[in-house]
């Protein structure tokens, strides 16, 4: 088979297509996006009729896949690691009834938080749901976890978690790929009901199974082929063993290029395999943990009280409790010296991103700037998108950004706590994906708030992938209750400037939920439509 | 033979073409690579860079080590010097001239290129200028990369190439244009072996 050149991303998009995929349900989150817009772009995809339009948010885009692989099919739902949040009411109860086509589930982890508001570990969403969690350590890695996880999934009945990094997802190499398979039929079993239908008593018989299942799940890790166990025929330290999961296991390989000096256990699928790690315990007498994110498994192995085995890692100060890993770290960690032969100069300038030049956000911002300071005490909650960059200079407009659809609740309830004016500034994906709910409760309090729905027709952050809410927004604020008279809208453009302040001051004057949607297209996506035509 | 790469530059200005430009050279010279790229959140106009290996044996770590590049390609100057602690005591920066200024604070030139004058290998021209007088005014970055051509490892042939692979969507035009790009970048540094 031919080698190809691969993202992490796009090797898991294409094993998913080989392995007979049938449909991918997602949201766009970095760095999760390129496995979809792979799947999207792929004629092997179309010609397949492999369903992978983008969902309106991760919860919805979850239960669209489980209602796929209910009916039989293999399928695939894709998401950044804080998008597990959202989806993570379905993602429990999915591991409750379990599966009937084969469900692989990807969360995408930011360590070192490149494009993102935290570090969670997401491998840790996999241990609270009990099932089986994959870490690649590479490209190949990770397309053969896809290829073979199917299956596994569908033996086992459960969905499988693949968690990768953004230097996974964003790291490319060669991959070689392997035939294709034939999609699955519509099947579902008979008595799935009393899997599917969670009452109490199914869902009290259905946890047992769970429990009892995991069993199963240990076997299959200590004898997946993904986890494997590194003995040096001469051992020059023997005291030390070394854990390495997932991507970590290449920056050990980067210091050892002759091969590993000590035992090495690597782990790229969990549960964590008993069997290997009592080998490994038993021929040393310390171990150290190199793990990506949070010390998941060195807490595991260490225990509450640290009594028992001598463990070093993020915990113990031997790595830093946060931050991404990188082969210095782990170089380091190792006691080895890290040597450097320049330094950054002292005139080298931080350069942060910033709003396009001819985005709408920025007229939106410099106008809104403009009339929230004719008040004393203003505030401005915004959110998830290229808008939150509205916090950087030169606009230094915000005062808050804290997760998809805050900004609208948040408003809310500082309104309710005596904040005038309360602003809310919110995307149009953002609003459709998590905003809406919000605003039906500022109608159904009678809020005092103004919410700017900054309407740019795409999910810019992420590259620029079709919004849910494009062509929606009118009807939706319309239908959720939104007085008409105060749901405007303006084409945000300089000279439109005196419009939209004037339009912006009236509707903070006006005692009630008003919404004003400065709409004006994408400069990204309008520039490649430009090009592509 | 192992050559590790940082290709530096702001988001937008197309380090990840030359990338693929060369990761589509290394793959059809049957050579092990791993590319590490940033999509994302600093792609609107921060600061962006790529960590990129090559090898004739397999790669481990997706990022390179500290004091490991061999060569850091970047099309903006205050962008090369941002990744000097990655650079080899004897490693090359090939660089753009050119400062790309959206930030308040940006260094004087001057104290840019003090700074330049202490790194003993280096290669500083104007791929925009050279783009432009070839007709190719968005073809700067494959000037660059005509001019780190030599201290790549992998062939002039090669890149020609992967040049070919990357842009042959785009039409023979442009093509043809990227390749007058590549060569110009090589003539204007000594030594560039062409065949």
């Amino acid at each position: 088979m031919k080698k190809l050149l691969f993202l992490g991303d796009e090797a898991i998009a294409q094993a998913a297509i080989d392995a007979g995929l049938s449909g991918v349900y997602s949201y766009p989150g970095t760095p999760s996006t390129e496995i979809t817009e792979y799947i999207q772009s792929s004629r092997r995809a179309k010609e397949r009729n492999i369903f992978s339009r983008w969902c309106s948010n991760e919860k919805t885009a979850l239960e669209a896949a489980l209602g796929m692989s209910y009916a039989g099919k293999r399928t695939l739902s894709c998401m950044k690691h804080v998008g597990l949040n959202v989806a993570a009411d379905a993602f429990m109860n999915i591991a409750i009834s379990g599966i009937n086509g084969g469900m692989i589930i990807v969360t995408a982890d930011d360590p070192s938080m490149h494009s993102s508001q935290n570090e969670q570990d997401n491998r840790l969403y996999g241990r609270f749901a009990m099932i089986p969690v994959f870490e690649p350590s590479n490209q190949q890695e990770a397309y053969d976890m896809v290829y073979e996880g199917y299956a596994l999934s569908e033996k086992l009945g459960y969905p499988i978690l693949l968690r990768i990094t953004t230097r996974m997802a964003h790291s490319r190499a060669g991959v070689v790929t392997r035939e294709l398979t034939d999609q699955n039929p519509v099947a579902i079993p008979e008595g799935s009901e009393s899997r599917f239908v969670l009452l109490p008593a199914n869902a009290r018989k259905q946890f047992g199974v769970l429990l009892e299942k995991q069993e199963d799940f240990l076997k299959a890790s200590e004898q997946s082929k993904f986890n494997q166990l590194f003995i040096p025929a001469k051992p020059s330290t023997a005291k030390l063993g070394i854990v390495a999961c997932g991507i970590a296991f290449n920056y050990l390989q980067e210091n050892y290029p002759d091969g590993f000096e000590n035992p090495v256990l690597k782990i790229s699928q969990y549960p964590v395999p008993k069997k290997q790690l009592q080998e490994l315990v038993g021929q040393c007498e310390e171990i150290l943990v190199l793990e990506d994110g949070f010390p998941v498994v060195e807490e595991q192995l260490k225990g509450y009280l640290g009594i028992g085995l001598n463990v070093h890692g993020r915990l113990d100060g031997t790595l830093s409790r946060d931050g991404e890993l990188t082969p210095d770290k782990v170089r380091k960690a190792l006691g080895m010296e890290v040597t450097t032969y320049y330094e950054t100069p002292a005139v080298v300038e931080s350069r942060p991103p910033a709003l396009c030049a001819g985005c709408g956000h920025r007229d939106v911002y410099q106008a809104l700037n403009e009339v929230a300071r004719e008040y004393a005490n203003a505030k401005i909650f915004s959110d998830i998108g290229c808008y939150t960059l509205g916090a950087l200079p030169p606009f230094r407009a915000i005062n808050t950004c804290i997760d998809m659809g805050a900004s609208i609740t948040m408003a809310r309830g500082a309104s309710e706590a005596g904040v005038f004016p309360a602003i809310a500034v919110i995307g149009d994906s953002t609003f459709t994906h998590s905003g809406m709910t919000g605003l039906l409760d500022c109608v159904n309090s009678g809020a005092n708030v103004l919410v700017i729905i900054s309407d740019n027709e795409t999910t810019g952050m992420t590259g620029g992938q079709d919004s849910a809410a494009t062509g929606r927004i009118h009807a939706i604020c319309k239908g959720i209750g939104v007085d008409p008279e105060h749901l405007r809208e303006i084409v945000p453009l300089k000279k439109n400037y005196e419009e939209m302040k004037q339009m912006i001051r009236e509707e903070i004057e006006y005692q009630g939920v008003s919404v004003i949607v400065p709409c004006r297209e994408c400069i990204q996506t309008l520039a490649r439509k430009k090009r592509t035509k | 033979m192992k050559t590790d790469i940082i290709l530096a530059g702001v988001g937008g200005q197309g380090i990840l073409s030359i990338a693929a430009v060369i990761g589509e050279a290394a793959l059809q010279n049957n050579l092990f690579m791993k590319q590490a790229e940033v999509h994302g959140m600093s792609q609107r106009g921060g600061d962006v860079q790529s960590h990129l290996r090559i090898s004739d044996k397999p790669v481990a770590s997706d990022l390179i080590p500290l004091g490991n590049v061999d060569i850091i390609i970047s099309l903006e100057p205050m962008e090369a010097l941002r990744y000097l602690h990655y650079l080899k005591k004897d490693g090359w920066v090939v660089t753009n001239s050119k400062p790309f200024e959206n930030i308040p604070h940006y260094p004087e030139y001057g104290k840019l290129m003090e700074e330049f004058d202490k790194i003993p290998h280096k290669i500083i021209l104007d791929v925009e200028q050279i783009a432009k007088d070839l007709g190719a005014p968005r073809s700067g970055n494959v000037v660059l990369l005509g001019a780190a051509a030599r201290y790549l490892n992998i062939g002039f042939p090669g890149l020609e190439n992967g040049i070919r692979s990357i842009f042959g969507r785009k039409g023979d035009e442009i093509v043809e244009m990227n390749l007058n790009a590549l060569r110009a970048g090589a003539e204007k540094t000594e030594g560039n072996d062409l065949s």
